[in-house]
């Protein structure tokens, strides 16, 4: 067990990196007041999963040396993305199955590897934040956090100890969006109409916010309810978590 | 059966906007998961189970000769034969011979996903055979002359309407301006036209769900009866199954019948769970004169020692099916084969060659929600997955993705080049998309603005904020 002080690497993730800094420096903060030491290795680009799920294991193999690399000596790694975190978790061992030098490497990343919120709650014991958010908000599971890593009650548990808020649940809220990330360009036209129904269930709900904890599916449910017209605000759970909700919501022209 | 997996793209946008499908689409969506989630919730020891199918299935795939040869004799010991046929044409042959020998005119059939896997239907007519199905979706779409859409509901891309119009052109003997509006008056109308069918049948097929191999019995499930009634009436009974139905036991049978029903529809056990044991032995009540057992390989020991194993674990119950949100958009026929939804983006290609099936196991987000209900824990996304490397590998994907993952991976691979172009993206994506904080149009983007906005960046990525921030501390 690290010192009362780990040292954690932040892996941004390249969505948030190019998309969404705001997550990134929300991640900081939740880490920093929870006791951890956060530095952000400059050699980190993204997980590889855009080659690994298109059957490119070379270069998703190449991108994951540059990560394990990137990422070595930390006590934990944290993502704030639970599809990026399952990749390196779940799928970075599979991936170096035949070398085993590396392999040992893939498989030690992955055991210090963690997505944000789950690492806040089961890792550190937070239990709530000194946060507030005036707004009602609901709830969206992203699918590989949900199912690869079991995040599913601590966003609820830290959600509930933001004053202010309110948290309605969302009806199929472990239905994917539709984003799937190379899915939604293969198949847009799939991928739009699951993004519509997912975007009749958050108005269902009557929230005026809408949450969840990977940029891919954020965007993606954002960019169907601004088309739909609907004054829905979409964040990343960090954002709310952190307290840091000047930044204009997803897709939402500065003040 | 004729593929058109191949114009998977075609089929989605017809199957996306056709009302009538969408409508029952929508009326599935949640029912088979409600009652699913119900009935696991009644048996804690559901996930155990799991586990011990899976743990049979396996030992069985790692021992198939020995129990294919141990069936085979018990079968030949009860009276019955079995028949090894390697192809589809095989397997018609030996059907067509079969019924042949007995002078057969009609045939009625219980459900069997195998014989639309071999397009036995087609066959059998060419060859002045008439073939009657007795399930009632599998009816229906016999009339309407179409493949199933849905493994256990064949017919659940149809609305009441369609099943009155082809009842109406169907059974003209009958007045044309009686009431139908009621669906048990329509299940008596079908039951009062099949009824002499099932009594004048020269042979009755059915499927198994399970082959026994200490006993050399079969096993199917239903829940209407008319398997019941298919396989006892005609002198012969003729078991129609893949190789991979194969159990050693009874109690590894009973075992996965735990799972299958409530996997399925939420039932604890489907209504009918028949055993067949050779044919009718002295002083048996009813039972055939003849009983085969048509065992088809059709290309699955080739799968066998691939990564595409575990597949033959597939209890067809549907869940996948049920639970997938791409099924749930485009319905099964989209798929173009016989297979439709998440098992059947992994069978197909195995069966019919990823050449022709290579859309089938790249239509999935990887959601996981197959994997996560499956009965038999097939870790179906990842063999999706196996799929899209066999692809890329042999230069099947598009060479657009190709070239842009290429790209992709050599920035990715150079950090310093990767920030400095990342900067510029983000700064010029930043620069016109901020007045709307979004963009409705995007080039290289269009599939996902035709339906979508595209959220636009804050400006600055994240590293280059960092590094000032460093800077500046």
């Amino acid at each position: 067990m690290p010192a009362a002080s780990p040292r954690v690497g932040l892996f941004v993730t390249c969505l948030v990196d190019l998309m969404r800094p705001s997550v990134g420096f929300a991640a900081v903060k939740l880490l920093e007041n929870a006791g951890c030491r956060v530095e952000v290795p400059e050699t980190q680009t993204c997980c590889g999963q855009p080659a690994f799920n298109s059957g490119d294991r070379k270069d998703a193999r190449d991108v994951a040396r540059g990560v394990i690399a990137a990422f070595q000596g930390f006590d934990y790694v944290v993502v704030p993305s639970g599809s990026c975190a399952g990749m390196i978790h779940e799928h970075y061992p599979a991936l170096f199955a035949n070398e085993p030098e590396t392999l040992a490497k893939a498989q030690d990343l992955a055991r210090r590897t963690h997505e944000l919120v789950s690492f806040l709650v089961d890792v550190l014991g937070v239990g709530q934040v000194d946060a507030a958010y005036d707004g009602v908000a609901t709830y969206h599971d992203s699918c590989s956090g949900l199912r690869e890593l079991k995040v599913k009650a601590q966003p609820r548990r830290l959600l509930a100890s933001v004053k202010g808020l309110g948290l309605k649940e969302l009806p199929g809220a472990e239905i994917c969006c539709g984003f799937g990330g190379t899915f939604c360009v293969k198949y847009p036209d799939i991928s739009e109409r699951m993004a519509a129904d997912k975007a009749d269930d958050v108005t269902a709900t009557g929230a005026d916010t809408l949450l969840a904890g990977d940029l891919g599916c954020l965007m993606n449910m954002a960019g169907k309810l601004q088309r739909q017209g609907s004054p829905v605000r979409v964040r990343h759970v960090a954002e709310v978590l952190a307290g840091m909700t000047d930044a204009p919501p997803i897709g939402e022209p500065k003040g | 059966m004729e593929s058109t997996s191949h114009a998977f793209k075609a089929n989605v946008e017809k199957a996306m906007v056709d009302p009538g499908l969408q409508k029952a689409l929508g009326m599935m969506k949640t029912g088979f998961q409600t009652r699913r989630l119900a009935a696991i919730n009644k048996l804690p020891e559901f996930d155990r189970l799991r586990d011990q199918g899976r743990d049979i299935k396996n030992h069985v795939l790692e021992n198939l000769d020995f129990y294919l040869e141990r069936f085979e004799r018990k079968v030949t010991e009860a009276g019955g034969h079995v028949h090894w046929c390697r192809t589809a044409e095989e397997a018609r042959e030996t059907i067509l011979g079969l019924c042949r020998k007995v002078g057969a005119k009609t045939v009625t059939k219980g459900k069997s996903m195998i014989a639309e896997e071999i397009a036995l239907n087609d066959f059998l007519e060419e060859k002045g055979i008439e073939p009657i199905e007795t399930d009632l979706g599998e009816y229906i779409i016999q009339l309407r002359r179409e493949p199933p859409s849905h493994i256990i509901a064949p017919a659940i891309h149809l609305n009441k309407s369609d099943v009155i119009d082809a009842f109406h052109k169907a059974h003209t003997h009958l007045d044309p301006d009686r009431p139908m509006d009621d669906p048990n008056t329509l299940l008596e109308e079908a039951r009062n036209v099949l009824r002499p069918k099932f009594l004048a049948a020269d042979v009755g097929i059915t499927g198994a769900n399970f082959m026994i191999a200490e006993t050399g019995s079969t096993i199917i499930v239903t829940n209407e009866g008319n398997g019941d009634l298919t396989q006892i009436l005609p002198k012969v009974h003729i078991v129609l199954a893949s190789l991979e139905k194969l159990v050693p036991t009874f109690e590894d049978a009973a075992t996965i019948l735990r799972l299958l029903a409530r996997s399925a529809t939420g039932q604890e056990f489907s209504v009918y769970t028949t055993v067949s044991t050779g044919p009718r032995r002295p002083g048996d009540l009813d039972g055939p004169e003849e009983f085969h057992v048509v065992l088809l390989d059709n290309g699955r020991t080739n799968i066998l020692g691939t990564e595409f194993q575990e597949m033959l674990r597939c209890i067809r119950c549907s869940a996948c099916l049920n639970h997938c949100p791409v099924y749930s958009t485009v319905g099964g026929h989209a798929y173009g084969w016989v297979y439709p939804g998440p098992m059947g983006a992994v069978l197909t290609p195995t069966l019919i060659g990823i050449e022709e099936a290579g859309h089938l196991p790249n239509a999935s987000t990887f959601c996981g929600r197959c994997e996560s209900v499956c009965p038999m824990r097939i870790p179906l996304p990842k063999m999706m997955r196996h799929w899209r490397e066999h692809e890329f590998e042999r230069h099947l994907s598009p060479s657009a993705m190709r070239s842009g993952l290429a790209l992709w991976a050599w920035f990715a691979t150079r950090p310093r080049l990767y920030r400095l172009a990342t900067g510029i993206a983000a700064r010029l994506l930043g620069l016109f998309g901020r007045a709307h904080g979004r963009y409705g149009w995007l080039p290289l983007a269009s599939g996902w603005t035709k339906g979508r906005d595209f959220p636009a960046p804050e400006g600055k990525t994240f590293m280059s904020q960092w590094a000032a921030r460093r800077k500046a501390s």
